[in-house]
């Protein structure tokens, strides 16, 4: 037969490949190295939650003092994501539909909090409203508080998770360009109607992922927020700062009952952002996604 | 050096993208390998390569089995229709690629490498280009930096997948006798592939016509365009119209009316194969193709008609020269100096003619 | 619209809400972000240069600086091998559970960071499944550096493996395969065409995981143990500065912090537009 030489020619790899074993140990190698790293501690999380079983797992996120962190954790991100929307739609609309002088420095400034570290995010208000601050006293006159106060919160909350929305928008706006609103103009279409019906419909997948990211960070923001907090509880407590109380009173079960609620936020936020990959990733932006 | 291929096979999954594909490439020639989009030219031109395995059978360069080489091994330059050039080297050092990759012992010197590589800069008339980056390029002039790369490792086969098929009309016309010349200069065997039929036929001592994972038709330019080896090839190369007609004891029927065209085929349902400038119109006589004439476009130096003709009011093209000036309207009769005959199923038979009726 | 220089500020077009969309950023950035920053240049400047150097340079804030930045190198380091392998195994390989594989390397960008801390710290403490393991090796992880490195590892990880992994999708078979019909062999193949086309990629992640690193408080505080001149980080001391309300030093450490960021952020603009110079693209 004229194919006894490829008897051992015909198993051979494409060129564009590395052998059997070879592939099989780098991705064993990688695999454990993500199940080292990523998995473990998410499920020490679930683990040392549920040590005290259901009962005390529940009593723990049923305490009040969990409770009033939950609910300002909620109100937190209910102000934050919504005030970022805006701003990524309107930075979006100016960056991606206009050309203008000083257009690569704004964005770069849109970028800046996420190269600053999340305590000089907070250390800044500080800086600028606390008691030392330079409109502190100022605001004392006036009874105004924003430190250790809910206002610090979210204004420090909103500085973390300012870009989100933008840089998700941006990209995807410059690669759609502006032919479909102009269509739009010349069909009689006005300014706020071409937004709502053309532009708005375009990025709307985007928009929700860059939302689903602003949220996961605002609910589980910790450096910025426990500089401005005070840490009052009941008060000024979020859950990440509630579970860092827990956890410095040994009270580790509590903790990690707390903690696993924000792990499952971030498995949702996981799993939502997967999902908008994989359906709507065409949608999103190329340049965006990460 | 000479390149056999016996009964190759390649499946990929279920379906077969070549089906027992034999050729003989001769030393030193420049062959085509033509035909539309999945008929396998591309397969074969990579398993030549050993860029892909055969399912079954063998390639030979010269007296040596290839087949169970692997592509580094094989020795071939092998010209990527998108060039593939590394775009973080040097058009230096994208020439040079291939010979400083070498094992030391067979490695040249730092020296002779750069060497060669201005000396087939120069062949391929780039010049003072050596320290740009293939971004800093455009198409025409990456293709040919990628022929330099292909040809400093001294192939022994010289392999180019639609190598022009990324540029423009112009630029292509110009590497095309650009590559017939160097072709001439460097002697290489040389394969290529594409789906231009022009571009066969001017570039290639031969051309491999395939489809569905076969060869048709193997030949010269004259071969492939006189004696089409089957339907398949007469209509992929230059234009054709197709006639359904029968035959009857050697002579060719269109519905009731006999043709004087004779063939020397068995009897039943045919085809009757036509090229525009191979037909005349004529004075009406009784052996003549009838027909109406539809349309009348003028073409350059030629004008073409249109015409429906038998029953089943079927269109042929008709190309004469455009100073023949008389009116083209209505009824006309045509015939055919050259076309061929293919028996519906007559299996692997064909039959044809020249100067019929004559 | 034509500045007073005759420049134009703005390419005309005919899409509306120019003014309003750009008044509306640029208000809200300088609310947010431009006057709080702000802020902490104008309580620098207050210190006056002796003042402020004297406040960066004091011993302990030099230590931890040196912890914060050695730490994050480290993380980016192991990042940079890691990650390379990471995005290779999930765009070249087909594995069960790739895709699964692939969502989860955003855990750490989703999960909360005083999480990961806490679980950090509970896993590698010396009573933690794997600080018994590793107190058995005669090695201490937790209250050390080299549980910062191990937190930061954690938070900086998706950055070199998002970074590498749309360049790695893009890159062409062909290149390879011209590669090997010019006689190069697999490793010559990834070593002098692949690699080398990774490299403006993997210096972004690398800067983007560093600068990340750099900064990072919540996941770091519970396994470093926080020991001055041991296992404290720059951005902790911050905080410990604030709370002695010992504003200045907290300031003028904030200052060195943000000067570090802003050069890793030109860094990494420079990387991508040599790149783009080059290569014609990112």
């Amino acid at each position: 037969m004229s194919d006894v030489a490829l008897a051992a020619g015909g198993a051979v790899r494409p060129v564009t490949t590395e052998t059997r074993a070879v592939r099989r140990a780098l991705v064993a190698a990688a695999v454990v190295f993500l199940a080292l790293f990523l998995v473990l501690p998410l499920a020490a999380v679930f683990a040392e939650a549920f040590r005290a079983g259901l009962a005390g797992y529940l009593a723990a996120i049923r305490e009040p003092d969990a409770l009033a962190a939950i609910r300002l954790t909620l109100l937190v991100a209910a102000i934050a994501c919504p005030a970022n929307l805006v701003f990524g739609l309107a930075a979006a609309w100016a960056v991606a539909k206009f050309e203008f002088r000083g257009k690569s420095l704004l964005v770069t400034l849109i970028d800046l909090p996420f190269s600053i570290s999340p305590v000089i995010s907070g250390l800044v208000y500080v800086l600028l409203f606390g008691a030392q601050g330079l409109l502190g006293p100022w605001l004392k006159a006036h009874g105004i508080e924003i430190i250790f106060a809910v206002p610090g919160i979210v204004l420090a909350t909103i500085f973390v998770t300012l870009p989100f929305v933008a840089r998700e928008l941006i990209p995807l706006m410059q690669e759609q360009g502006s032919g479909d609103e102009e269509a739009a103009l010349s069909l009689g279409a006005g300014g706020w109607k071409v937004f709502f019906l053309v532009t708005l419909p375009n990025v709307k997948w985007a928009l929700l992922y860059g939302v689903l990211l602003c949220n996961a960070r605002a609910m589980g923001e910790f450096g910025a927020v426990s500089v401005v907090s005070g840490h009052i509880r009941s008060l000024t407590n979020t859950m990440p700062l509630q579970v860092e109380i827990l956890y410095n009173e040994y009270n580790f079960a509590a903790a990690f009952a707390v903690a696993s609620l924000l792990a499952g936020l971030a498995l949702v936020t996981l799993v939502l952002k997967s999902v908008l990959e994989w359906r709507y990733g065409h949608a999103l932006s190329a340049a965006g996604r990460h | 050096m000479q390149i056999r291929i016996q009964n190759l096979r390649k499946d990929f999954a279920a379906t077969a993208a070549l089906r027992d594909v034999s050729l003989e490439v001769r030393s030193g020639e420049l062959i085509a390998l033509l035909g539309p989009s999945g008929s396998g030219k591309t397969t074969l031109l990579r398993l030549i390569a050993g860029l892909e395995r055969p399912t079954h059978g063998r390639i030979f360069f010269g007296e040596e089995d290839a087949s169970s080489l692997s592509v580094q091994e094989r020795n071939v330059g092998f010209v990527f229709q998108h060039y593939a050039l590394f775009r973080h080297m040097s058009v230096l050092d994208n020439i040079g690629f291939g010979l400083r990759v070498r094992p030391r012992a067979r490695r040249p010197s730092r020296n002779a490498i750069r060497a060669r590589a201005l000396e087939l800069l120069d062949l391929v008339q780039l010049s003072g280009l050596e320290e740009r980056f293939p971004s800093q390029l455009s198409g025409g002039q990456r293709q040919r930096v990628a022929l330099a790369r292909a040809l400093a490792i001294e192939p022994r086969v010289l392999l180019l997948d639609e190598p022009f098929g990324a540029l423009d009309a112009k630029v292509r016309k110009d590497l095309r006798r650009w590559l017939r010349d160097i072709h001439d200069r460097t002697g290489h065997t040389t394969v290529f592939v594409t789906h231009d039929q022009d571009e066969a036929l001017e570039l290639a001592d031969r051309v491999v016509v395939m489809s569905n994972g076969r060869i048709d038709q193997v030949g010269t330019a004259d071969e492939i365009y006189e004696q089409p080896a089957s339907p398949a090839v007469f209509s992929f190369i230059g234009e054709s119209s197709v006639l359904p007609v029968q035959v009857k004891r050697g002579w060719i029927y269109l519905d009731d009316r006999a043709l004087d065209l004779r063939v020397d085929c068995p009897d039943g349902p045919a085809e009757l194969y036509l090229r525009p400038h191979d037909i005349d119109v004529v004075e009406s006589h009784a052996g003549a193709i009838p027909g109406i004439v539809s349309a009348v476009r003028r073409q350059g130096g030629i004008r073409r008609l249109e015409l429906e003709t038998g029953a089943r009011r079927t269109r042929v093209e008709v190309a004469i020269p455009a100073d023949q000036t008389r009116s083209f309207a209505g009824r006309v009769s045509l015939r055919p100096r050259r076309w061929r005959v293919y028996p519906l199923n007559g299996g692997g038979l064909q039959s044809g003619g020249d100067q019929a009726g004559a | 619209m034509t500045s007073a220089l005759g420049l134009p500020l703005r390419r005309p077009s005919v899409l509306p809400g120019f003014g309003l969309a750009l008044g509306f950023t640029l208000v809200y950035l300088g609310l947010v972000v431009l006057v709080p920053l702000a802020a902490l240049v104008l309580k620098t400047a207050g210190l006056g240069w002796a003042g402020f150097w004297a406040l960066a340079t004091d011993p302990r804030t030099l230590s931890a600086l040196r912890l914060s930045f050695g730490t994050a190198l480290a993380a980016a380091a192991i990042n940079l091998v890691f990650g390379l392998l990471v995005a290779w195994v999930l765009v070249r390989y087909d594995f069960p559970g790739r895709r699964l594989v692939d969502a989860m390397i955003d855990l750490p960008f989703a999960l909360p960071t005083a999480v990961a801390g806490i679980a950090l710290a509970s896993l590698y403490a010396p009573n933690g499944p794997i600080g018994a393991l590793a107190a058995m090796a005669g090695l201490r992880i937790a209250f050390t550096p080299l549980g910062i490195v191990v937190a930061l590892t954690f938070v900086s990880l998706p950055f070199v493996v998002r970074t590498i992994q749309p360049v790695l999708e893009e890159i062409d078979r062909e290149l390879e395969e011209a590669a090997a019909t010019l006689g190069a062999g697999r490793l010559a193949t990834l070593r002098r065409v692949i690699l080398p086309t990774l490299v403006p990629a993997m210096l972004t992640g690398f800067a983007l995981a560093l600068a990340r690193a750099v900064g990072e408080y919540g996941s770091v505080i519970f396994i470093a143990g926080n020991i001055p001149y041991v296992s404290e980080i720059a951005p902790l001391l911050i905080v410990i500065r604030l709370e002695e309300f010992h504003y200045q030093a907290a300031t003028a450490l904030a200052c060195d912090m943000l000067a570090v960021s802003f050069a890793l952020l030109l860094a990494i603009n420079l990387v991508q537009a040599w790149s783009r110079g080059r290569f014609g693209h990112v």
